[in-house]
């Protein structure tokens, strides 16, 4: 499964001159919003790290191609060469890095939250049926708890999982759920305290790229200086995200 | 490394529930050949369930449609048609995805039927679990192909038979008891055999579409999935879970040639249908 | 699509539907059921061909020749085919990628399988390192291409098999009494008759073909199923046409579009019956000289 890379359409940028066949490809899944999600109404990917990517591959005059690839995958994928580089909302933890490296966050790390059908009893939490999307910090979290865990591959499952009850509550990143709950106009809710996992996002890079993930961090370095990038920060994921 | 003894104690009856052995799947570089061996035979468990229950429930239901659809009254046979067509005539992997997508939209609290002074709650959770939502489509889908073995094997029934049974004053119930069932299985069982084949393997798709696996418990190929998946080497498990279905594939082929045996019990001894080994048609 | 459609958020009913169902990632679903016919339309041709060299392996007279051709087909059919469709992509990959490995990296000392990984040198990868997202997809295609030609071909051997022994053999024995050889009594006698006897057992295997497209979706391969899932998911005021779960409705019209696949398909294979019965030796044939129509 892991050699078969799904590609949305043409996701080229515009070739800037000379570096044109120097094409650096990044990987994202295209289902978390606000991270990165597929724009229904152009069917491009867009998002957060889209534009924080296209920012990012400007400043270092990389010509970048955007990969759509599921989830369950995107590290084998990285690791086999269908892409460089994984930008997808991934948490730097250390069994990741036994796998790939990471350059520097460039969120800080978040909390994650339980979210549930509103009046469900916060105990849930603890003993009830919790849904992840599989393979993510949330779910390796779940898994050590006393509570049952339900592994979906998409997001979008495990947010469907609640409402239709076939789960007590769902475990995911906060910004990912705030949408949902302010949308819901009151038939969901976040259940209990947030839970602090994982150490901040940042794009995966393969062990042995040292240049990608060198070029990569210089320029996280230069929007984090100027400020770029909390600007980014505070339109995608609003004004209460911690900045740098 | 786990030895093979703890392997088998820990994931031999893993696939009904994390109480029933190791609470997490073996994972990444953890993965032994036990491991492997015992968990795709623990889901072989649920493909045994999913394919007895469908064939079961399917065969009764199945009967009952055919008739319906061999009968003279269009109130009848129209539906029983329209059934036959709508579940043939679609991949039962499709099938899957928009029944699971129907079902999670029923009433959360379950369907109150009234029946005059008692209201009855019908608590309609379970049909988003593949043990009973995943099960039905499974019934619902074999009914249809039966039922179409059966209406074929109803219409060939010879006509001497059923002259024969009224000129004994058979009628009615008797009469389909005697005459018309019997004789609609003899000429049915072995198209049958290869649907109840076929319907066995159709069980590896339950996890693969929209049914969620509770606390990791699939069937047998969710699990040689979920190593190949680990392990990017598929040289081991798809194999290993292929040779399971043959096995199984042979004990049906067993059961049913004994069914046949006793079908045919009246006939000549060559004039007895054999049952041939034709399986493997996806739906 | 659509002047209108700038802000959906502020339109009738109507108009937001217009616009939603002709948005860019339904324009991607739409062109996903073109991949389905493609699909079927390029697996047809494989599988039939596979099918008639298997069927030919199987009448050859040279038994190693026989005993391949009947480990094909039983190979096939004993396993299956849903393993099948799974195994034989990656596997395939693998191979491709080892052997090249093999011409390419002749002095590469470490192992190819580390571990849970599959490593060859950067020469070996298939597709090619750097290789666009366009090649990726026809990669992958052909992948899912191949595991469905094999798995049909074997079915359509056994039916060919079968079409061609069911030729009446006074006709091929007539043939050869004229003089031909056994090539050209298969070319003149047994190719052009065998069809109408192959016709119920090959209409048969086209309805399993179609209604095994949807495993596409088991590939990775973004096609009807994966964009029903994509778009039916509810979607929050991020997106711009926010819904709640409609998975249901999108199932719904992948039901109804299959349904019309296989119903105009059994159709045309009843039309196709009665073309290829003209003039042959069967009771279609007959029916047909004596009304008259041939």
């Amino acid at each position: 499964m892991k050699k078969l890379t799904l590609t949305l359409g043409a996701f080229a940028l515009s070739a800037t001159g000379a570096m044109a066949q120097d094409v650096v490809r990044l990987g994202s899944e295209g289902a978390y919003a606000p991270y990165n999600f597929i724009n229904d109404a152009t069917g491009e990917l867009d998002g957060f790290e889209r534009e924080l990517g296209d920012a990012l591959c400007e400043r270092a005059g990389l010509t970048c191609e955007w990969v759509i690839n599921d989830w369950d995958t995107i590290i084998p994928n990285l690791v086999s060469g269908n892409y460089d580089a994984i930008m997808a909302g991934m948490s730097i933890t250390e069994a990741r890095m036994e796998v790939i490296s990471f350059t520097q966050n460039y969120l800080q790390p978040e909390p994650s939250a339980y979210m549930g059908l509103a009046g469900t009893d916060a105990s849930v939490v603890e003993d009830g049926i919790i849904a992840a999307q599989s393979n993510t910090i949330q779910a390796g979290y779940v898994a050590e708890t006393e509570a049952d865990l339900l592994e979906f591959p998409t997001p979008d499952e495990t947010i469907s999982a609640v409402r239709n009850g076939e789960v007590d509550a769902v475990l995911a990143d906060k910004a990912f759920l705030v949408p949902y709950v302010s949308d819901s106009g009151g038939e969901l809710a976040f259940l209990g305290d947030d839970v602090l996992i994982g150490g901040g996002i940042g794009m995966g890079i393969r062990q042995t790229d040292d240049d990608l993930r060198a070029t990569f961090n210089a320029a996280i370095d230069e929007m984090k200086a100027d400020g770029s990038l909390n600007e980014m920060i505070v339109k995608w994921f609003g004004e209460d995200t911690p900045l740098f | 490394m786990r030895s093979c003894a703890e392997s088998f104690t820990g994931y031999i009856l893993r696939a009904l529930g994390r109480d029933y052995g190791e609470r997490l799947l073996p994972r990444g570089l953890d993965i032994t050949l036990c491991d492997q061996l015992f968990l795709i035979a623990s889901g072989l468990i649920w493909n045994i369930y999913f394919a007895g229950f469908a064939i079961v429930f399917g065969f009764f239901l199945a009967t009952a449609v055919a008739l319906a659809r061999f009968s003279e009254n269009p109130w009848l046979n129209r539906p029983a048609g329209a059934f036959i067509f709508f579940f043939r005539g679609s991949p039962l992997f499709i099938q899957f995805f928009f029944f699971y997508s129907a079902f999670v939209l029923l009433p959360r609290g379950g369907i109150d039927i009234p029946l005059g002074v008692v209201t009855l709650t019908v608590d309609t959770s379970p049909l988003t679990t593949a043990q009973v939502g995943g099960l039905l489509v499974l019934i619902l889908n074999t009914t249809a192909y039966s039922a179409e073995l059966f209406y074929g094997a109803l219409r060939s029934i010879p006509r001497g038979d059923l002259e024969a049974a009224d000129a004994y004053g058979m009628a009615g119930f008797t009469r389909f008891r005697r005459i018309i069932w019997p004789n609609m299985l003899r000429l049915a069982w072995p198209s049958y055999t290869n649907e109840a084949i076929f319907l066995t393997h159709s069980t590896t798709l339950v996890f693969l579409s929209a049914f969620p696996a509770r606390q990791q418990s699939g069937e047998a190929f969710y699990y040689a999935r979920y190593f190949v998946d680990q392990t990017f080497n598929p040289f081991f498990a798809y194999p290993l879970v292929a040779a399971y279905f043959i096995l199984l594939t042979l004990a049906i082929i067993g059961l049913f040639g004994l069914a046949n045996r006793r079908l045919n019990r009246h006939l000549p001894q060559e004039a007895r249908p054999r049952l041939r080994f034709r399986p493997q048609y996806i739906r | 699509m659509f002047e209108f459609c700038a802000d959906p958020s502020a339109l009738p009913d109507w108009q937001w539907f217009v616009c939603y169902l002709t948005s860019g990632t339904h324009l991607a679903f739409y062109r996903s059921f073109v991949v389905v016919v493609l699909l079927l339309l390029v697996v047809a041709p494989v599988a039939l061909g596979m099918g008639l060299l298997g069927a030919m392996a199987l009448r050859s007279h040279f038994a190693p020749v026989t005993l391949l051709g009947r480990g094909y087909v039983n190979l096939v059919r004993g396993v299956p085919d849903i393993v099948f469709f799974l195994f034989v992509p990656i596997a395939l990959g693998q191979g491709i990628e080892w052997v090249l490995h093999q011409i390419n990296c002749p002095d590469w000392d470490q192992p190819i399988r580390q571990g849970n990984d599959f490593i060859v040198c950067r020469e070996a990868k298939m597709p090619p390192v750097g290789a666009s997202a366009w090649a990726r997809d026809v990669y992958a295609f052909g992948m899912a291409v191949v595991a469905f030609a094999l798995v049909f071909g074997a079915f359509a051997a056994n039916t060919l098999f079968g079409a061609m022994q069911a030729v009446p053999r006074a006709q091929t024995e007539t043939a050869e009494a004229y003089g031909m050889t056994r090539a050209q009594a298969f070319r003149r006698i047994v190719m052009p008759q065998m069809w109408v006897y192959a016709l119920p057992g090959l209409s048969n295997i086209w309805q399993i073909l179609i209604k095994a497209t949807p495993l596409l979706f088991l590939l990775g391969i973004q096609d009807v199923v994966y964009w029903a899932r994509e778009l039916g998911g509810a979607k929050t005021s991020l997106y711009t046409y926010p819904h709640p779960d409609w998975r249901v409705w999108y199932f719904l019209v992948l039901l109804a579009f299959y349904l019309f696949l296989t119903w105009t398909s059994e159709r045309g294979f009843g039309w196709l019956t009665i073309r290829l019965s003209r003039g042959q030796a069967t009771a279609e044939g007959e029916r047909q000289r004596r009304k008259g129509l041939a």
